[in-house]
């Protein structure tokens, strides 16, 4: 069983970056699917607004990084670590990490890489970085989230697009962060970009449109069981949390806050229902910015609980998707460092490769 | 579990559709209501009253209320 409880790290604070550019739900995608209906689609899944723009995950989290550390009263050159988690890199290679060590000028001695998850990503991102600070010598570390500007055109009325950053600091004696994490690779095509990878390489028929759930996508575009995706949720997530109480020894039900991965507000509030969880308590910010994969729990507690983190505060958060993966972390915050929503746009003028 | 009951739940899973529409032989995918965001309230709806988890394929494969009701009890 993955359980994992790490001391001596905590959360010191959170920023966020999402396109200014906001698609409004009841204005567009009419004809997204032959069952489409769009007063239809905001009423059950929660999501009337996105923030989508032709802007890619790392100019989304770059300009959240320099705010944070700016609010944090961080230097440059005492992080010690980058941790990029997207589905969504700059490049196949090398990896947007090593790209971010550059432009953010933190020290060539730096640990940087990226983590390939998506909605589950930053708890695990959060696993990884924390098990990596433990030791006492990596002291501050940078935690990115997000998917932004998809590989691919992307059209679709439920995701929207944000980078996040959490940061990350060695604090001997502060309380411990405790995970449980879990995977289902038998359900890997339940959320899925069948070509462009090795397994299937992408070649001319990968443009073709072809049916799937009643939608025409391309092989090259995100497919999703939504049914499969819906019952794992609402069947895994209360059952995550339950364990991780349970190995503990803690009640769940002592939080200040739960922040769940901004699925789609039917799921969400199934796993509310479940778990007995006091609306007031479980923020939400998809009916602005959609379902933003890795980002949506640093998103929604910087959009939702930007004045509200003042204090100690107890916080449980899941994050459950695409694997199929999930994983739910407790921690406690001190007057947690929120930096305001930085809102982007388009970077014409940047020469890239 | 009966299915009396099962069905009455299933109802209430639609806004507009009469009662009197669902039958243990009523085809529900050709209700005219029904819609993939149908179809998540009910798998809800069945995680919650039955405990049970179905996936897309076994809303696919029943054809009749009743079959839906039979693939539930088999999982039970």
């Amino acid at each position: 069983m993955a359980f994992l409880e790490v001391k001596n790290v905590r959360i010191a604070g959170m920023s966020a970056g999402v396109p200014k550019r906001v698609i409004n739900n009841m204005e567009q995608f009419n004809d997204f699917s032959k069952d489409y209906d769009a007063a239809a689609f905001v009423e059950q899944t929660g999501v009337l607004e996105r923030r989508v723009d032709n802007i890619p995950t790392s100019d989304l989290c770059v300009p959240a990084a320099v705010q944070l550390m700016n609010d944090l009263g961080w230097e440059k050159a005492e992080v010690d670590a980058v941790l990029f988690v997207s589905q969504n890199t700059d490049y196949i290679l090398p990896a947007t990490a090593c790209i971010i060590q550059e432009r953010l000028g933190l020290s060539k001695e730096c640990y940087a890489m990226d983590i390939a998850m998506g909605c589950s990503g930053w708890v695990y991102g959060l696993s990884a970085a924390l098990s990596l600070m433990q030791g006492g010598t990596i002291k501050k570390a940078l935690l990115m989230c997000g998917d932004g500007k998809r590989r691919s055109q992307y059209d679709g009325p439920l995701f929207g697009f944000a980078g996040t950053v959490t940061a990350l600091v060695y604090d001997k004696g502060c309380s411990s962060i405790k995970f449980h994490l879990g995977t289902d690779g038998g359900s890997y095509d339940a959320i899925i970009i069948p070509d462009g990878g090795a397994r299937n390489q992408v070649t001319p028929k990968s443009f073709e449109l072809e049916e799937f759930d009643g939608k025409m996508v391309h092989r090259l575009e995100s497919r999703m069981k939504g049914m499969d995706v819906f019952a794992f949720g609402i069947s895994t997530v209360p059952k995550s949390v339950k364990q991780l109480s349970e190995h503990f020894g803690i009640d769940y039900q002592d939080a200040d806050y739960y922040v769940f991965h901004q699925a789609n507000m039917k799921m969400n509030n199934m796993i509310m229902k479940k778990l007995k969880l006091p609306q007031e308590k479980v923020p939400s910010c998809m009916y602005y910015f959609g379902n933003t994969s890795s980002a949506s729990i640093p998103l929604t507690i910087v959009t939702q609980l930007g004045d509200k983190c003042q204090g100690h505060k107890r916080f449980l958060c899941c994050g459950f998707g695409v694997g199929l993966s999930w994983g739910t972390v407790v921690f406690e915050t001190d007057n947690l460092v929120l930096s305001k929503l930085v809102e982007v746009e388009e970077d014409k003028n940047t020469k890239w490769v | 579990m009966e299915l009396k009951d099962f069905i009455a739940n299933f109802a209430e899973q639609f806004d507009e559709t009469d009662v009197n529409e669902f039958k243990p032989e009523t085809v529900f995918h050709d209700l005219e209501e029904y819609s993939s965001l149908v179809a998540l309230s009910i798998i809800a709806m069945i995680n919650e009253e039955y405990d049970v988890t179905l996936k897309g394929d076994d809303m696919s494969a029943a054809v009749t209320i009743e079959d839906l009701f039979n693939i539930v009890k088999s999982k039970m």
